[in-house]
């Protein structure tokens, strides 16, 4: 069979505000969903008595742990309020392409910031 | 209706009958739709797990346990997995649809992602419950029923 054309693929689009933002939804989530597996440890450990609870805690708190930590409360505020984006979306609301951009601009800046709000108390 | 048709049983079927199920979403809508709940119910169960999670994970273990022992706390807590858990599942489907061409590690991928986040939503749920009536209240309550003749033979 004839080699079929294929349609342009995203290394060949301008990274523009709206695809940007879409991409990191799903990536943001596929990294929550495989942060929920610390989640479940934390709470185990915790069941489990002081020693394992302490074991999670030194690992919370070495560098690894802090990064992880500092990336999941940003995924979770980001995936969090472009979630609600999509929600006025599924509903009809906010199509319009000024207002697409600017809610993609409060998204991005309110991520950082509820993030570091949240996250911060508990590493320091 | 026409008299095209002859069969006297494709008359019967209405045409809204016969539409239905032939659409490309079969299931998919209820997929959409759960989707879309769980993300509404997951806005104020995160925002509250966010202002808790420096208690949630508190220092100290008894620090911590006492935060889970309250009973709204651990409701919120077992809440916020269950609707997670499923959350997560019903996107990572999605995506390993998206992504995943061939159609034997597709159906792997989707099985093995049901189980995955089934088997650790209910350790994780276990654990919030094992942390409020666990090992402590129990030999508490075996305590007490050596005091029954029936225990003791």
């Amino acid at each position: 069979m004839r080699e079929r054309p294929l349609s342009p693929h995203l290394q060949i689009y301008k990274p523009q505000i709206t695809s940007i933002l879409s991409i990191l939804h799903r990536a943001t989530g596929v990294a929550l969903a495989t942060g929920l597996t610390i989640l479940c440890w934390g709470l185990w450990a915790m069941s489990k008595g002081a020693s394992s609870y302490e074991c999670f805690q030194w690992f919370i708190h070495s560098p690894i742990g802090i990064l992880m930590l500092l990336g999941w409360a940003w995924a979770l505020c980001y995936h969090l309020l472009n979630g609600i984006r999509h929600l006025f979306w599924d509903m009809g609301y906010g199509f319009n392409m000024t207002v697409v951009n600017a809610s993609g601009w409060v998204v991005i800046v309110f991520s950082f910031l509820l993030a570091g709000f949240f996250i911060l108390p508990v590493i320091f | 209706m026409k008299s095209c048709c002859n069969k006297k049983h494709e008359e019967i079927r209405s045409p809204l009958g016969k539409a239905r199920g032939l659409g490309s979403s079969k299931s998919g809508f209820a997929h959409w739709w759960s989707q879309r709940i769980t993300a509404l119910a997951l806005i104020p169960l995160s925002i509250w797990l966010l202002i808790n999670i420096q208690y949630m994970f508190a220092t100290s273990h008894v620090q911590a346990t006492t935060w889970l022992g309250q009973p709204m706390n651990a409701v919120g807590v077992i809440l916020f997995i269950w609707l997670s858990f499923y959350h997560a599942l019903l996107g990572i489907e999605v995506v390993i649809q998206d992504y995943v061409p061939k159609k034997s590690s597709k159906t792997i991928g989707l099985l093995f992602a049901r189980f995955f986040f089934v088997l650790l939503g209910f350790m994780s749920a276990y654990a919030v419950l094992q942390t409020n009536f666990g090992v402590d209240n129990i030999s508490f309550v075996l305590d007490d029923m050596h005091d029954f003749p029936i225990s003791s033979k």
